[in-house]
C-alpha cells in the first residue's frame, strides 16, 4: 500500500527534480572540461589516461605566457584603479542626505552594466583608433583605462553595501572624541570598510580577467589577453591545451570568488 | 552664583523647510552649573536628544547660541569641543579592543603613548574593567559595554559629559546598578553630567536638577523635589508621578470643586483652574468628617506595598487614592462603600492649565 | 535655515561631488562619452579601408533596413539584416522564457532550503555566473559538438549511427545562451522568493486553495518583481550576445553583436555598424525603462 506523502506547504510538484537537473546541467559541462584537461588523448572521444602534459604545453607556450602576463597586468591595475575610484564614489553617495544629481551619478556608475558590451566595445574602438592614429601609442594603457571603467560598478556594489551596513554613529563618536574628519576616516571608517574594499577588488579583478569583447575590439595587434588568445585559437580547432588554460583560469576564479564569499559572510 | 559651565541661549532647531518645518527645539534657554548632575526629562520627540546633539556639536542650531565657559561654541565642530558623549547605542568601535576604545580620544589628541596608557589604566580601574583591557568589544556583555562607553567618554576629562539614554538598553536590575555607578563616577570625577532620559523615576533618583521638556520647549527646571511637589503646569504634574486632576474655580481661601466642596490651597488663582493632588496625599476618613469630600469606592487594585482606591465623587468625577497596605493586605474597604476624602495639608496644587 | 546649517549642507554636497568626480571622469572618458561618438559615426560616410570619412551621410541608417542592388541600383528590403534582427529578438525571447521555466523551480528550491544551507546553493549558482563566459561557452561546446561528449556517448550506445549536428544551429545558440545566462534569472528570482513568508502558503491552503491556485494566485504575483528583473537581466545580454553565437553559431548564424563586429571588421562599414549599435542600445534602454516602471509600480502598490 502506498504511504500517503506528508504534506509540506513549501512543496511544489517537480521543483526538486528540476532544480537538481539545473545544478547538474550547470556543472556537468564545466567538470567535463576540467576532467578532459587531464586526458592524455587529444579528443573527448577517448580517455587515454591521466596527464599534466597539456598544462606543461601551455606553460611552455610563449604566446600563452605573454597573454597571461597581459591579463594579470591589466586585471591587477584595472582592479586597483576601479576599486579606488569606486571607494571614493561610494563614500560620496552613501550615508548623506540626497542631493541634486544623485540619480544621474547612479546611472553613470551603473552604465557599464546596462549598455551591451558590444556597443561599448565599438564605441571604444572608435576612440582608441582615433588616439592611436594621433599619438601612435599602442600599449596596454587603452585596456587598463577601458577595464577600469567597466569594473567600477562591480567594485562599487560591495563597497556601497558594506558602507550602508555601517553604523553612522561610530563616526559621530569619533568626532566627539576629538578625531578630525581625516582621522575619523583613517581610524574608524577605513578599518571597517576594508573587507568591502577587498571584496570589491576581487570582483573587479575577476570581471577584468573574464572580459573578451571589449578587449578583442581595442587591443593592438599581437597584444592578447588570455580570453582573446583562447578565442583566437578556437578559430582553428578546440585543442586540449585550451582546455588546460580554461581549467587554470577557472581555478583562479574559484579561489577569488570563495575569498569574496568568505569576506562578505564575515560581516553578518 | 558661579558662572554656568554650559548655557543654551534661545536655541531653535527646525527640521524641514517651509510649511513642513518642524520645530524640534523651540527657543530653549538653560544654564547648567559646574559639577551638576543635570537631567533632560521628557517623552520621546520632546527635543531632549536634539538639545544634546546641539551641545555635542553634531548638529547646528537654526537659531540661538551655545556658551561653554562663557565662550560661544555654537558652530564649533564636535572634535574641537571639550564635551564628550555616551551614546544610547554605545557606538563602541568594533575593530578596536577595550583599551584602544578608551584611549581613542587621547590618541586623536596626539598625547604621548605613556600618558595614554596611564589614563586608560586609570579609567578602566574607575569602571572596574581592568581585566578586560585586551578584549574585543564583541566579547563584552551589555553592562560591560556600557562601562567601556563611559570610560571612553571620561578619558579625555571633558568639561561636560552628555549621556543619551545610556541605560535604556539594560535590563531592570543592571539599570539600577548602573544608576548608582553613574552617581559614583560623577562624584569621583567632578565632571558636569547632562543626562537624557524619558524615565521619570530615573530622573528623580539621580539628578541634582531636572529640566522637564515637551514639544520642543522646557516646561520647568528645578530640583527633583520642586518638580514633584510643585509642578508648574498640568503636563509636568502628569508626566512626573501619578496625579488626580480636578476641575475647579479658584476663589479666596481655596478651590471650589464642581461638587461644591472647597479645598484649601496655597497661592490663590481666581477663575477656572485645575487642582492637582497626588494619590498618596489623600487620606480616607469617615463619610461625615468635617472638610472631607464625599466619595464612593468604585474599584480597589492591590499593588503589594499599597492599594489603589478608585473613587467617584457625588457628581461622578473620578479620584484615586493610594493607601499603604496593612500587614494583612486588607485595607478594610469594599466596592460601593461610602467614604470621605481628606487631602493632606499643602498637598493640593492649583494649576492654570 | 541658519547660516551655519546652510554652510554644513553645502559642504556635505560639495564633498559628495568631490568624491564622485574621479570615477565620473573615467566613466565619461571610457564608457559614456564614446557612446556619443557612435551616434555621430552612424551619420558619416564609410571609409574605403574601414573607419569613416567626415562627411554627412544617411547611408548607414538606410542600410539597416534596405539594400541597394549592385546591378540596377534599385532599393529593396535588406533581408539578411532583418533575418539577423529577427533571430536576435526571437532567440533572446525564447532564451528568457526557457530560463524562467528552469530558473523558477531552482530559485524556489534554494529559497525553501533551511536557512543555513541556502548560502551554499546560492554559491553554486553564483559561481558559474562569475566564471568566464568564454570558458562556459567552450564547456557547452565540448558537450554538443560533433566530436563532443554527447555524440560520443550516443554513438557508443548505438542510439545514433552518425553524429547529430547540433552546433551551428539555432538550437545550439539557444542551449548555449540558456546555459550561460540562467544564473541571471535565478538570482533575482531567489531574491524575491527569499523574503517570501511561508505562512502565506499556509493561509492559502487553509483557505482551500489547491497547489495550482497557490502557485498562480499567491507565489507568482509576489515573485513578480523578481520575474521582471530576471527576464530583463537575461533578455538584455542575450540581445547583445557576441561570444556565444560566434562560437556555437560558427560565423554563419550571426546575431546583432556579430553583425556589428562584422561591419567594424571585414565589412568595413563603420557607419552601418554604428547605426545598428544605436538600434541595439535603444531596444535595451526601452527594456530597462519597462523594468524601472514595473519596479516603481510595484513600490506604489506595496
Amino acid at each position: 500500500m502506498a504511504k500517503p506523502r506528508a504534506f509540506h506547504v513549501a512543496d511544489l510538484p517537480g521543483v526538486g527534480p528540476t532544480a537538481l537537473f539545473v545544478f547538474a546541467g550547470l556543472y556537468a559541462p564545466i567538470l567535463t572540461l576540467v576532467i578532459y584537461s587531464f586526458n592524455a588523448a587529444p579528443s573527448v572521444a577517448t580517455w587515454d589516461g591521466f596527464t599534466f602534459d597539456w598544462y606543461v604545453k601551455a606553460w611552455n607556450n610563449d604566446a600563452v605566457m605573454n597573454a597571461a602576463a597581459n591579463s594579470l597586468i591589466v586585471a591587477t591595475l584595472a582592479a586597483i584603479l576601479s576599486t579606488g575610484l569606486a571607494t571614493l564614489a561610494a563614500l560620496g553617495t552613501t550615508r548623506r542626505p540626497a542631493f541634486f544629481g544623485i540619480t544621474a551619478i547612479y546611472a553613470a556608475i551603473n552604465q557599464p552594466l546596462m549598455v551591451p558590451e558590444i556597443v561599448t566595445a565599438v564605441a571604444l574602438l572608435i576612440v582608441v583608433a582615433a588616439i592611436k592614429a594621433a599619438t601612435g601609442y599602442a600599449g596596454l594603457g587603452y585596456l587598463v583605462v577601458a577595464h577600469t571603467a567597466f569594473c567600477i560598478p562591480f567594485a562599487y556594489l560591495p563597497i556601497r553595501a558594506r558602507l550602508e551596513g555601517m553604523d553612522l554613529t561610530l563616526e559621530t563618536a569619533a568626532a566627539d572624541l576629538y578625531a578630525s574628519p581625516w582621522q575619523s576616516f583613517r581610524f574608524v571608517t577605513l578599518p571597517q570598510l576594508a573587507p568591502g574594499i577587498l571584496a570589491g577588488w576581487m570582483l573587479a579583478f575577476v570581471t577584468s580577467l573574464d572580459d573578451v569583447v571589449i578587449t578583442e575590439f581595442i587591443k593592438s595587434p599581437g597584444q592578447d589577453t588570455l580570453p582573446t588568445y583562447m578565442l583566437g585559437q578556437l578559430r582553428r580547432a578546440m585543442t586540449p591545451d585550451i582546455n588546460a588554460l580554461s581549467a587554470a583560469l577557472l581555478g583562479l576564479t574559484l579561489v577569488l570568488l570563495s575569498g569574496f564569499f568568505l569576506l562578505s559572510r564575515r560581516k553578518s | 552664583m558661579a558662572a554656568p559651565v554650559i548655557s543654551a541661549r534661545n536655541l531653535v532647531k527646525a527640521f524641514g523647510t517651509g510649511d513642513f518645518a518642524v520645530r524640534a527645539l523651540d527657543t530653549v534657554s538653560l544654564d547648567i552649573q559646574q559639577g551638576e548632575f543635570f537631567t533632560l526629562l521628557g517623552p520621546s520627540g520632546c527635543g531632549k536628544t536634539t538639545l544634546l546633539r546641539l551641545f555635542a556639536g553634531f548638529e547646528m542650531p537654526s537659531a540661538g547660541t551655545i556658551l561653554l565657559d562663557g565662550q560661544d561654541v555654537t558652530v564649533l565642530p564636535p572634535n574641537r569641543r571639550p564635551i564628550n558623549t555616551v551614546f544610547q547605542s554605545y557606538a563602541l568601535f568594533p575593530h578596536l579592543t577595550v583599551a584602544e576604545n578608551v584611549g581613542f580620544a587621547l590618541k586623536m589628541q596626539g598625547k604621548p603613548r605613556a600618558e595614554i596608557d596611564e589614563t586608560v589604566a586609570k579609567m578602566l580601574a574607575l569602571v572596574r574593567l581592568e581585566a578586560m583591557a585586551g578584549r574585543k568589544i564583541t566579547q563584552l556583555s551589555g553592562g560591560q559595554q556600557q562601562r567601556v562607553a563611559l570610560a571612553r567618554a571620561l578619558a579625555p576629562h571633558p568639561k561636560v559629559l552628555l549621556l543619551d539614554e545610556p541605560l535604556s538598553a539594560l535590563d531592570l536590575k543592571l539599570r539600577k546598578e548602573m544608576q548608582i555607578e553613574l552617581k559614583r563616577l560623577q562624584h569621583e570625577t567632578g565632571i558636569t553630567f547632562i543626562f537624557v532620559t524619558h524615565d521619570q523615576e530615573e530622573a528623580l533618583t539621580m539628578s541634582d536638577r531636572i529640566a522637564v521638556m515637551s514639544a520642543g520647549k522646557v516646561q520647568q527646571v528645578g530640583t527633583p523635589k520642586e518638580i514633584y511637589t510643585h509642578p508648574i503646569n498640568r503636563f509636568v504634574a502628569a508626566f512626573i508621578g501619578e496625579t488626580n486632576f480636578l476641575d475647579a474655580v479658584g476663589e479666596t481661601g481655596g478651590a471650589r470643586l464642581t461638587t461644591g466642596d472647597l479645598i484649601p490651597v496655597e497661592g490663590v488663582l481666581h477663575g477656572p483652574v485645575t487642582v492637582a493632588i497626588r494619590p498618596e496625599q489623600l487620606r480616607l476618613v469617615a463619610p461625615a468628617t468635617a472638610g472631607a469630600i464625599a466619595a464612593t469606592v468604585r474599584d480597589l487594585v492591590y499593588f503589594g506595598t499599597d492599594t489603589h482606591c478608585h473613587m467617584a465623587l457625588v457628581d461622578g468625577t473620578a479620584l484615586t487614592a493610594r493607601l499603604q497596605s496593612p500587614a494583612s493586605g486588607d485595607i478594610g474597604l469594599s466596592i460601593g462603600d461610602r467614604v470621605g476624602v481628606l487631602p493632606m495639608p499643602g498637598a493640593a496644587q492649583m494649576l492654570r492649565d | 535655515m541658519s547660516a551655519a546649517e546652510q554652510a554644513q549642507r553645502a559642504k556635505t554636497t560639495r564633498n559628495a561631488w568631490l568624491l564622485v568626480i574621479p570615477a565620473l571622469v573615467v566613466l565619461m572618458a571610457a564608457a559614456i562619452g564614446p557612446l556619443v561618438l557612435v551616434l555621430i559615426y552612424s551619420f558619416l560616410t564609410p571609409g574605403d579601408y574601414g573607419n569613416v570619412v567626415w562627411s554627412f551621410s544617411l547611408d548607414g541608417w538606410q542600410k539597416v533596413v534596405v539594400e541597394r542592388d549592385i546591378f540596377d541600383d534599385s532599393l529593396h528590403l535588406a533581408e539578411a539584416h532583418l533575418t539577423i534582427f529577427w533571430r536576435s529578438v526571437s532567440l533572446s525571447l525564447v532564451t528568457t522564457i526557457l530560463s524562467f521555466f528552469a530558473g523558477f523551480p531552482t530559485a524556489w528550491f534554494i529559497a525553501t532550503r533551511p536557512a543555513n544551507q541556502r548560502a551554499f546553493w546560492l554559491f553554486l549558482i553564483t559561481l558559474p555566473f562569475w566564471t568566464n563566459l568564454l570558458i562556459r561557452t567552450f564547456a557547452i561546446n565540448q558537450i554538443i559538438r560533433n566530436e563532443g561528449l554527447l555524440n560520443t556517448i550516443l554513438l557508443h550506445l548505438g542510439v545514433i549511427s552518425a553524429p547529430l549536428q547540433m552546433t551551428y544551429t539555432e538550437g545550439a545558440l539557444l542551449i548555449g545562451m540558456v546555459y550561460v545566462y540562467l544564473p541571471l534569472m535565478v538570482l533575482p528570482l531567489y531574491a524575491s522568493l527569499e523574503r517570501f513568508d511561508l505562512r502565506l502558503l499556509e493561509a492559502a491552503y487553509d483557505l482551500y486553495a489547491s497547489r495550482w491556485q497557490v502557485l498562480m494566485r499567491v507565489v507568482l504575483p509576489i515573485a513578480r518583481p523578481g520575474i521582471v528583473a530576471g527576464s530583463i537581466l537575461v533578455f538584455v545580454p542575450c540581445l547583445g550576445a557576441y561570444v556565444t553565437p560566434r562560437i556555437l553559431g560558427g560565423g554563419k548564424l550571426m546575431m546583432l553583436g556579430n553583425f556589428i563586429e562584422l561591419q567594424f571588421g571585414q565589412g568595413r562599414n563603420w557607419p552601418l555598424g554604428a547605426a545598428i549599435s544605436i538600434v541595439l542600445l535603444v531596444i535595451v534602454m526601452a527594456a530597462l525603462l519597462v523594468y524601472v516602471r514595473a519596479i516603481n509600480g510595484e513600490k506604489r502598490d506595496g
